[in-house]
């Protein structure tokens, strides 16, 4: 696997990161600023977009990818984590950045997220929280309150939400953080960071669903920065934010785990070396 | 007495059957490689029981002067170290009046199958001889026996013994040596009926090695560098046997946590530029199936082998079928085209997945291999398998220009693939219907054009001569593919004169369909039969819907786990003559 490919380093504004494709978002959805965002971190880290590889499921969120200039893949539903392992295996010298929703990445992703979680390879996963299946219009996903009232689940789930978090640091995430998509600026400098950061890197954005849950346009009152610094203990980071008010935005934890890498061998052998094993 | 079936051809079948202690496999594989050594071919199957260690097992061989793939109709010797639940696997060591036993009268009478067929028994005090031994092995005491019997020298039995063993250390060795020599002494003469001929051509090369190996090493020949697996028998050892020497390539195989993550990872790294690959069996090949369609989809090249064992669902884990044709060829949603390919030996395993990583990276499409539990966990002494020469081939846009569009339709349907990290390259790898440009699109015109492209790929493509091998000009033909090919040709031989009013097609090209290659096979022929192992037909059904076949087409199909034998397969031919 030998496959690398180089470009001229060239400044790039925000603005060289979004593509010509007219998204297909409602107006006011918060991904718009979560697209925003990805361009303004893009833009400060000075990685030209050939040089970035940006996966995605299947949902609203997922779209992204189309709208930026980046290299993409618009995968099928839940297993972008598991194209962008093999992207970042096969080619360690591209930024994987891996995005997508709640649904996307809890519900029917959910085993990739805990295993990425664990194994560790250097790409950052940004799942855009509205707690709502957007794309198929309005069903409950694993982020949803208990009480949400909904179509397919009259009277609410009845079930308790499931905690990204927390399940993120349990299972060794090597970066956590949350960040609120009203706040472009604030989400691009923590998206810098954790692009930045070796290993697994986990960025949930509340990004509200104006359509489906509208009430999520008060998030913008009670959204606020953490109140501590980021640990680099998962079991303190993991009590804060089981205690929390789930609005807490910022860095919440830093690992030193080292990332993923294949096994490397010393000896180099050439295909033809192999059928010597087979002689009799 | 040894087979004389093809001209000249002797073979000699031997079964070693012990409980899962005996290590009975152990002798058997020592026992191909000696013969091979001996300039002989061999195959070796196993049966196991469900236990995952332990437990009833027997080590199946047959070895031959010529290329030998399947079993006969009866076994000619049958070593027991003991009889412990012989009867749950008595029905794949068939036997007849003209097979003798040698067996340790201390382990008790051989059970009613074997006692009442009237056949010899000689009994071998095995565990009274292993008693004068300190560390005696009963497996190597069998090793010597059948080593005696079967005629193959004794210096090559001790150096593949010595080479096999040799790290277990000193005393270990020495005691398996013991062992393997007190078998010869104790062997009885048998008036040399089961010693084999020198094989006609015994300096040829020679290799050992199963179909699982053959098929990684195949795939390795092609190209592939990256491999994602997922454990799941009987497939599991292409991916062990890819592991370590993957990564002395510069490759790599990660360990994913499931098929649905496997089969994603390996188009996340084509994606990137690196030819991949991923092996599996039937319940790992349905869960991969929503994304090998996203393959088709999105154009992305992949090599998804699936091993088959019996179905549906977990089915029979250990044993042979080949009842995943249905969801190999049918089983995306969408119209969704892609290669389906199938060896047709167990050798040809390498030759067909290395030109299926070809077809894959060509034609920028998902290739299924479609190989058995037959092919890819025998062990065979085989003519080395050719090394076709093809490497992966890719249409790359090395240097792409601002017209360039991913998806661009095409006169061949195959469009230039930009490396992710080129820029100018850049677009989305799309699973939605798309545009020339891979831009989301609902209209019409885009989806019929990308459609037809990606049907264009592959029925615009000259697939050679390689769709299938071709044995004979008679007026029957008969259709079949993967393990049945072996017994097919070994029954052609065996009819009244050698089959000369036989063709024997053996299909290597399962999907897409070639109407006009199969028109000029089928030239002259007046009755097909077509032999199958699946209970449903699904080759026959295939082959139906797709080709002209004679109005006279006869199908002989049943479910695994039992191989077809060679006589099965004569009768069957024998009613069309
Ligand atoms: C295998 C499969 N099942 C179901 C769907 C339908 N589907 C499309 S998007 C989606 C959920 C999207 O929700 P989320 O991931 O939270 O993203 P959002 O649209 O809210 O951004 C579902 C269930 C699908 N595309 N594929
Ligand atoms: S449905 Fe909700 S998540 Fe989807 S685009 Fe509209 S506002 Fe955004």
């Amino acid at each position: 696997m030998n496959v690398e490919a180089t470009s001229a380093l060239k400044a790039c504004a925000p603005a060289d990161y979004k593509s010509d494709v007219k998204p297909v978002w409602c107006p006011g959805c918060g991904d718009y600023s979560v697209l925003l965002a990805m361009q303004k971190a893009f833009a400060e880290l000075g990685t030209p977009p050939e040089k970035i590889a940006l996966i995605t499921g299947i949902g609203c969120s997922s779209r992204i990818a189309s709208y930026t200039t980046c290299y993409g893949f618009h995968g099928v539903h839940g297993r972008a984590l598991a194209l962008g392992t093999g992207v970042k295996i096969a080619r360690p010298d591209l930024t994987v950045v891996v995005a997508g929703g709640d649904g996307d990445g809890f519900s029917i992703g959910g085993n990739h997220f805990m295993h990425a979680c664990r194994r560790n390879p250097d790409l950052t996963y940004i799942v855009m929280d509205n707690q709502v299946y957007g794309m198929t219009k309005g069903q409950p996903s694993p982020t949803t309150d208990p009480e949400w009232q909904s179509a397919l689940a009259p009277g609410g789930t009845g079930i308790r939400p499931f905690h990204p978090l927390v399940i993120a640091l349990a299972s060794g995430a090597n970066f956590v953080a949350r960040c609120f998509s009203g706040d472009p600026n604030g989400t691009a400098q923590t998206l810098v960071e954790a692009i930045r950061h070796p290993g697994f890197s986990f960025v949930q954005i509340l990004s509200p669903c104006v359509t489906f849950r509208p009430e999520q346009k008060e998030w913008r009152k009670v959204v606020h920065p953490a109140p501590v610094e980021a640990t680099d203990d998962p079991a303190r980071a993991a009590r804060r934010i089981m205690s929390d008010d789930n609005f807490n935005i910022g860095i919440l934890y830093r690992g030193s785990r080292p990332p993923y890498r294949p096994k490397q061998s010393e000896t180099r052998i050439a295909v033809a070396d192999l059928e010597r094993e087979f002689t009799t | 007495m040894p087979a004389n079936s093809q001209q000249g051809t002797q073979s000699v079948s031997v079964a070693l059957v012990g409980s899962g202690g005996a290590g009975v496999m152990t002798a058997g594989t020592i026992l191909l490689d000696a013969a091979a050594k001996a300039g002989w071919y061999g195959l070796m199957t196993r049966s196991v029981g469900p236990q995952i260690r332990g437990g009833e097992s027997a080590a199946l061989l047959r070895l031959s002067t010529a290329p030998v793939e399947c079993h006969g109709d009866s076994f000619d010797v049958l070593i027991a170290v003991d009889w412990q639940n012989f009867t749950r696997f008595a029905k794949e060591v068939p036997l007849s009046a003209h097979s003798v036993v040698l067996a340790d009268p201390a382990a008790g009478a051989p059970p009613a199958a074997v006692a009442d067929i009237g056949l010899q028994i000689v009994d071998v005090p095995m565990q009274e001889l292993l008693k004068k031994i300190a560390g005696g092995r009963p497996n190597m005491l069998a090793l010597g026996l059948a080593a005696m019997v079967l005629g193959i020298p004794e210096d090559v039995v001790a150096k593949v013994v010595e080479r096999r063993l040799g790290k277990k250390g000193g005393e270990a060795l020495d005691s398996s040596l013991q062992s393997v020599a007190a078998g010869r002494a104790a062997a009885p003469g048998l008036d040399g009926r089961f010693a084999l001929a020198p094989a006609a051509d015994a300096t040829a090369p020679r290799w050992l090695m199963s179909g699982n190996q053959a098929a990684g090493l195949g795939a390795l020949r092609g190209g592939v560098r990256f491999v994602a697996a997922y454990p799941i028998t009987p497939a599991t050892e292409v991916l062990e046997w890819m592991a370590p020497r993957l990564t002395k390539l510069g490759g790599a195989l990660v360990q994913a946590e499931d098929e649905l993550a496997s089969i994603n990872m390996i188009i996340g790294s084509s994606f990137s530029g690196v030819p991949s690959l991923t092996a599996t069996s039937g319940p790992g090949y349905s869960l991969m199936s929503e994304s090998i369609g996203l393959a088709v989809a999105a154009e992305v090249p992949i090599v998804v082998v699936n091993v088959m064992r019996g179905g549906p669902s977990t089915g029979i884990a250990t044993k042979s079928e080949q009842a995943d044709l249905n969801i190999a060829v049918y089983g995306l949603h969408g119209d969704a085209p892609h290669v389906v390919v199938a060896p047709t030996s167990i050798g040809d395993c390498a030759v067909t997945s290395q030109w299926a990583v070809h077809l894959a990276e060509k034609l920028q499409t998902p290739a299924i291999v479609l190989s058995d539990q037959f092919l890819g966990q025998a062990q065979a002494v085989l003519s080395p398998p050719l090394d076709t020469g093809e490497g992966p081939d890719r249409l790359i846009n090395a240097a792409p220009m601002a017209s360039s569009a991913r998806y661009e339709v095409t006169e061949s349907g195959v469009s230039p693939m930009p490396v992710p990290g080129v820029a100018g390259g850049q677009y989305i790898s799309e699973s939605l219907t798309h545009n020339i440009r891979g831009r989301p699109s609902t209209l019409a015109d885009d989806h019929l054009a990308q459609i037809e492209k990606r049907q264009r790929k592959l029925s615009s493509f000259d697939f050679g001569a390689r769709w299938a091998d071709i044995e004979g000009d008679g007026p029957i033909a008969i259709i079949s593919w993967g393990s049945c090919c072996a017994p097919i040709r070994e029954a052609m031989s065996l009819l009244n004169g050698g089959g000369k009013d036989l063709r024997f097609i053996a299909l290597r090209l399962l999907s897409p369909v070639q109407p006009e290659r199969m028109a000029q096979a089928l030239r002259g022929v007046e009755r097909a039969l077509i032999i199958e192992q699946s209970h449903s037909g699904q080759l026959y059904r295939y082959l139906r819907a797709h080709y002209d076949l004679p109005k006279d087409t006869m199908c002989y199909h049943r479910p695994g786990p039992l191989a077809f034998t060679p006589g099965e397969i004569r009768d069957q031919i024998a009613r069309m003559q």
